[in-house]
C-alpha cells in the first residue's frame, strides 16, 4: 500500500475512529462523507469498543502474496457493540476454532509489510476472549 | 425505446490459453459473431473486462479491440463492473441500440487471466480495500463467510455446497467449449483440496482466458442477420453496500433481488416463467444464493435445489446448463457475455446434449465483487 | 513528588520450550534449564513487533492512570527492535494511544537498558515541570541467532510506565546510572542477529554494571538491602540476576516476583521493565522497590521506588503481567517458531 493511502486511514486503524451519524445515530466505520442510512452528512467521533462477536468466518489457506507467512490464517466480520461491523484477521488461536458467535477482542496489530523494504501497515485484529486477558478489552 | 435483438454470438474455447493473447481472444470471438450474422461493419463496440490493466498490463482496449477487429473508427469503449463487467457490456449495449444511437453494436467480454499475473491479488481489487483487501481477505474468502453465515442461518451443509459442484460438471462435460469436460463425484469435492474453510478446490470456479461476443441490432432489423434471433426483454441492474461486512444478512445477495426485479418487471414476467438460467456461480455457495435472490426458488431453500435435481438438466427449471462458472470457466470480464450466449443457444434450439426442451424465457445473471453489483438479463425466444 | 501514576505490560501468547529448541540443535534440554535456568519463552506472532507491544502496554498504561493521554507530553520507547531502521516506533504508537500531536517523541536504543532510559527520561521531564505526563516504554522482539545460546532466552514482551505528578501510584525515591564503554555485545547496522563476547558479558560486563548501580543507588539513597520487599535486576537468563541480586545481599524471597525469565525469556529492553510491572501488580502501599537494568555498550541505570495507597485499586484496571505468564498460551514447534520469527526464506 502506497504510504499516503495508507496514511490517510491512520485515525481509523489506529485508534478505530470512527462516526456517528447526527441524522440517524449510526456509527459508520471507517467514516465516511455521506451516512449510508439516512444520507446525513455530519457525524461526530466515537471511537469503537475493542470488543465483539464473530458474525461470520473462514480460514484462508491460500493466501495473496503478502500474507504467505500468515498463511493458514482465520478471518471473520465482528460486530462491535457499536453495531459496526469490521472485517479482521483473528489471531493467537488455531484458525480453525473461530466461529460465529465466538466472543473476541480487537487488539493492535501489524496487517501487512510493503515487500522487503516498503512501509509497515498496522491496524487490529481480533483475538478469542478465552485467549486473550479480558482486562484488555477495557 | 426501440425492441433489440441478439441475432448472432462467438466464444473461444474456456481454459487456459497459452498461446492466445487477450486481442486474439477477442477477435476470435468477434469475428465469429460478425461471420455468423455476415456483418462486415458494426456502429460500435462495448468490450466488458474487469482487469485488464493487471493481468496483462492493458488499459485502453477499447481502441484495441475494434483496431485489432480491422475496425478502427468504430466506437469501442470498455466496461468494468469486476466479474459483472460482461453483462454490464451487455446493458451498455443493450441501451445504445434501443435508444437508437446505434444500430448494430457488437457486445464483448474478454479476459485472459493466465499470463503470469497473481490471479488471487488481482481479483481482490474487486473487494474493498480499504476495509478488505488491506486485511488480507480473498474472494474465496469472502464466499466461504458467505457459505458460513447460510449454513448458519439455514443448516446448509457441505453436502449441498458439493452438489452444486457436481451438478456443474455434469453440465460443462456436455459442453465442448468448457474449461473443465469431466465429471466429478459428491466424494472427491468433498475432499479436495480445503482453500477457505468450508469451501474447497472444486467448490471454486478456475482461472480462465476467454472470450464471448454477441451483436445487437433492433428487432425489426433482426431477420436480416438471422432468422432465429431472441428477443432481449429485460435488463436490470443494481448494487449494494460494496464491503461484506456492511449487508445486512451475508447469506442474501441483495443487489442480486434487486437487479432481479428490475428486470422481471420489465420483461412483464415473473420468475416462474424462467425455463432456463445462467447464473453467477463463482463458487458452489453463490448459486445457491443466486437462485434465492432470483426467486427461482424461495430464501433459505436454496441448499436443496442441486441435490433434488431441480436445476439440474431435466428439472422443473435447469441451471447453468453451460457448466456455469465452476465447469465452464470463469474467464472474469467474459463471463456475463457467454452465460447470455448459453441462453440465446438454448432459445434458439441449438444447445445440443444440453438442451432444455422447449425453452421460451431464458434468464441470466452476473455478479461483481462479493455481490456489489449484479446484472440481470432475460431473453425471450421470437 | 513525580512518580508512576500508570504502568501497564504485555507478553505475547506463543510459546517455546528450552526442551524445544534444544531438540533442534541436539543438546540436551537439562543442561540449559539447569545452567541458564530457562524453562519456555514468549515468541512474538508474526503481527506483533516492538510497536504492538508498546500500544499494548501503553493502553493499560493510560488506562490504568485514567488520564487523558492528549495530556500525555513525551513519549519515549526504548528498544533493540525498532521496526524501522529509520522512521520512529513512537510516531505509531503515539497516534494509536491518541497522544499527540503536542509531544515530543523519540526511539531510544541502548542494547537491553533502552527502556529504563526511556523511563529515566520521562520521569526527568515530568520533575522538571517541561511537561505533564511523560510515557517510558521498554519493548523488543528480541533476535538472537539459531543455535546461538541466545536462542533459549530472546523473547518478545515489554512494559510501558506514565508518569506524573498526581494521583501518583509509585514514588520515585530515587535513581542512579552507571555507564562504561564496554563492548560486551552488539549488532551493526543492517545485520539481523546480534553478536556478544561470550563469557566476555558476564564479570566485566553485566556483573560489574549492574552491582555498581544498585550499591551507588543504595548509597545515595541511605537503603540498605533490607529495606526493600523487590527487587529485579536485567534477566538475561535466569541465572544472572541471582547471582548479582545474591552479591548485593539481597534475598531469592526480595526477588523471584519481578524474576519472570524462567517462562518469559529476556525480552531485552522490556525484561526489567516487565518484571517490575510483575512486582506493581502485587506491592502493598508503603513497599520499597529496587530496579537495575543492564544494557550492553553497557551501562546500568537504577531506580528505588515506593508504592503508595492508590496502587492496589488502579492496577485492577489493567491485566496483570502473571495472568499473561500464566494464561491461555500456545506451545510452538520448532518449525511455527521459524516461521513467526522470519527465519525461512519465501520465494516471492
Amino acid at each position: 500500500m502506497p504510504s499516503p493511502r495508507y496514511w490517510r486511514e491512520i485515525p481509523g486503524r489506529y485508534r478505530l475512529e470512527a462516526g456517528r451519524c447526527h441524522g440517524c445515530g449510526k456509527v459508520v466505520y471507517p467514516t465516511r462523507r455521506i451516512c449510508p442510512a439516512c444520507r446525513g452528512a455530519e457525524f461526530e467521533p466515537v471511537l469503537l469498543s475493542r470488543r465483539g462477536r464473530v458474525v461470520t468466518s473462514t480460514v484462508l489457506r491460500v493466501s495473496p502474496d503478502d500474507f504467505v507467512m500468515e498463511s493458514p490464517y482465520a478471518m471473520a466480520i465482528v460486530e462491535t457493540p457499536e453495531r459496526v461491523r469490521l472485517m479482521v484477521q483473528v489471531t493467537d488461536c488455531e484458525p480453525s476454532t473461530v466461529q460465529p458467535g465466538m466472543e473476541v477482542t480487537l487488539e493492535f496489530r501489524l496487517i501487512r509489510k510493503e515487500g522487503q523494504s516498503g512501509i509497515l501497515c498496522y491496524g487490529h485484529k481480533a483475538v478469542p476472549v478465552v485467549a486473550a486477558d479480558t482486562a484488555r478489552s477495557r | 425505446m426501440r425492441e433489440v435483438a441478439i441475432v448472432a454470438a462467438g466464444m473461444t474455447r474456456f481454459g487456459e490459453l497459452w498461446q492466445t493473447s487477450l486481442r486474439d481472444l477477442f477477435v476470435d470471438a468477434a469475428t465469429e459473431a460478425l461471420n455468423a450474422a455476415g456483418v462486415d461493419r458494426l456502429d460500435a463496440i462495448f468490450v466488458g473486462s474487469m482487469a485488464s490493466g493487471q493481468f496483462v498490463g492493458q488499459e485502453h482496449i477499447g481502441p484495441l479491440c475494434a483496431d485489432h477487429l480491422g475496425m478502427a473508427g468504430v466506437a469501442a469503449m470498455r466496461v468494468e463492473s469486476a466479474c459483472a463487467s460482461g453483462g454490464m457490456a451487455l446493458r451498455a449495449g443493450f441501451a445504445e441500440v434501443a435508444s437508437g444511437l446505434s444500430d448494430l453494436v457488437l457486445v464483448a467480454g474478454v479476459e485472459k487471466m493466465n499470463d503470469g499475473a497473481d490471479a488471487t491479488a488481482v481479483l481482490a481489487t474487486a473487494a474493498d480495500q480499504e476495509t478488505e483487501a488491506y486485511q488480507g481477505v480473498t474472494f474465496p474468502g469472502l464466499y466461504a463467510m458467505i457459505a458460513r453465515a447460510h449454513m448458519e442461518t439455514y443448516g446448509t451443509t457441505e453436502e449441498e455446497l458439493a452438489a452444486v459442484a457436481v451438478k456443474s460438471h455434469r453440465h460443462g462435460a456436455l459442453n465442448p467449449k468448457a474449461q473443465f469436460g469431466r465429471v466429478v463425484d459428491l466424494q472427491s469435492v468433498m475432499t479436495s483440496t480445503l482453500v477457505a474453510d468450508p469451501l474447497r478446490l472444486l467448490h471454486c470456479s478456475p482461472v480462465t482466458d476467454g472470450a464471448a461476443a454477441v451483436l445487437l441490432c433492433p428487432l425489426r432489423d433482426a431477420k436480416r442477420f438471422t432468422d432465429r434471433p431472441v428477443k432481449l426483454i429485460g435488463s436490470g441492474v443494481a448494487t449494494g453496500a460494496m464491503a461484506l461486512a456492511d449487508r445486512a444478512d451475508p447469506a442474501f445477495l441483495d443487489a442480486v433481488q434487486l437487479s432481479a426485479e428490475r428486470a422481471y418487471r420489465m420483461a412483464a414476467i415473473g420468475p416462474g416463467d424462467v425455463h432456463v438460467a445462467e447464473v453467477h456461480d463463482c463458487f458452489s455457495i453463490a448459486e445457491i444464493c443466486c437462485i434465492e435472490a432470483l426467486g427461482l426458488v424461495e430464501r433459505g431453500h436454496g441448499r436443496h435445489a442441486a441435490p433434488s435435481g431441480e436445476t439440474a438438466l431435466g428439472g422443473r427449471v435447469p441451471v447453468n446448463t453451460s457448466g456455469g462458472l465452476k465447469a465452464k470457466g470463469h474467464p472474469v470480464g467474459a463471463t456475463g457475455v457467454a452465460q447470455v450466449i448459453e441462453v440465446f443457444e438454448q432459445l434458439r434450439g441449438e444447445a445440443g446434449d444440453r438442451q432444455v426442451a422447449d425453452a421460451r424465457f431464458g434468464l441470466t445473471q452476473n455478479m461483481g465483487g462479493s455481490g456489489a453489483s449484479s446484472v440481470v438479463h432475460i431473453l425471450e425466444r421470437v | 513528588m513525580s512518580g508512576i501514576v500508570g504502568y501497564g505490560a504485555y507478553i505475547p501468547r506463543n510459546r517455546i520450550t528450552s526442551e524445544e529448541i534444544a531438540r533442534q540443535w541436539g543438546k540436551d534440554p537439562r543442561s540449559i534449564q539447569r545452567g541458564l535456568l530457562l524453562e519456555e519463552k514468549s515468541v512474538p506472532g508474526i503481527d506483533e513487533d516492538t510497536i504492538t507491544i508498546s500500544v499494548a502496554a501503553g493502553r493499560d498504561a493510560l488506562a490504568r492512570a485514567d488520564v487523558d493521554p492528549q495530556r500525555v507530553g513525551a513519549l519515549y520507547i526504548g528498544s533493540e527492535s525498532h521496526p524501522y531502521a529509520v522512521k520512529p516506533s513512537g510516531t505509531v504508537v503515539a497516534e494509536a494511544l491518541g497522544i499527540g500531536p503536542e509531544v515530543h517523541v523519540a526511539d531510544f536504543e541502548f542494547a537491553c537498558k533502552a527502556g529504563t532510559e526511556a523511563m529515566f527520561v520521562a520521569l526527568s521531564l515530568v520533575d522538571s515541570g517541561r511537561v505533564e505526563y511523560a510515557m517510558g516504554i521498554g519493548a523488543d522482539t528480541s533476535q538472537g541467532a539459531p543455535n546461538d545460546a541466545l536462542e533459549f532466552s530472546a523473547s518478545g514482551g515489554g512494559a510501558a510506565y506514565l508518569f506524573g505528578r498526581d494521583r501518583v501510584l509509585v514514588d520515585v525515591l530515587e535513581t542512579y546510572s552507571f555507564t562504561t564503554d564496554t563492548p560486551d555485545f552488539w549488532r551493526r547496522e543492517g545485520q539481523f542477529y546480534p553478536r556478544h563476547g561470550g563469557r566476555f558479558t558476564g564479570e566485566p560486563a553485566y556483573f560489574k554494571h549492574v552491582e555498581a548501580a544498585a550499591r551507588g543507588i543504595l548509597a545515595r539513597s541511605g537503603l540498605k538491602p533490607e529495606d526493600f520487599r523487590f527487587a529485579v535486576f536485567h534477566m538475561p537468563n535466569g541465572k544472572f540476576p541471582l547471582a548479582a541480586g545474591k552479591a548485593l545481599g539481597f534475598t531469592n524471597e526480595q526477588m523471584k516476583t519481578g524474576r519472570v525469565v524462567t517462562t518469559m525469556g529476556n525480552t531485552y529492553s522490556g525484561s526489567s521493565p516487565t518484571g517490575l510491572a510483575a512486582i506493581l501488580d502485587v506491592a502493598e502501599p508503603g513497599d520499597r522497590i529496587l530496579i537495575t537494568s543492564f544494557g550492553s555498550g553497557a551501562g546500568s541505570d537504577a531506580f528505588v521506588l515506593q508504592a503508595t495507597d492508590l496502587l492496589p485499586s488502579r492496577r485492577e484496571l489493567g491485566a496483570t503481567v502473571r495472568s499473561m505468564l500464566d494464561g491461555p498460551r500456545r506451545y510452538l514447534t520448532y518449525g511455527e517458531y521459524a516461521k513467526y520469527r522470519e527465519k525461512i526464506i519465501l520465494n516471492h
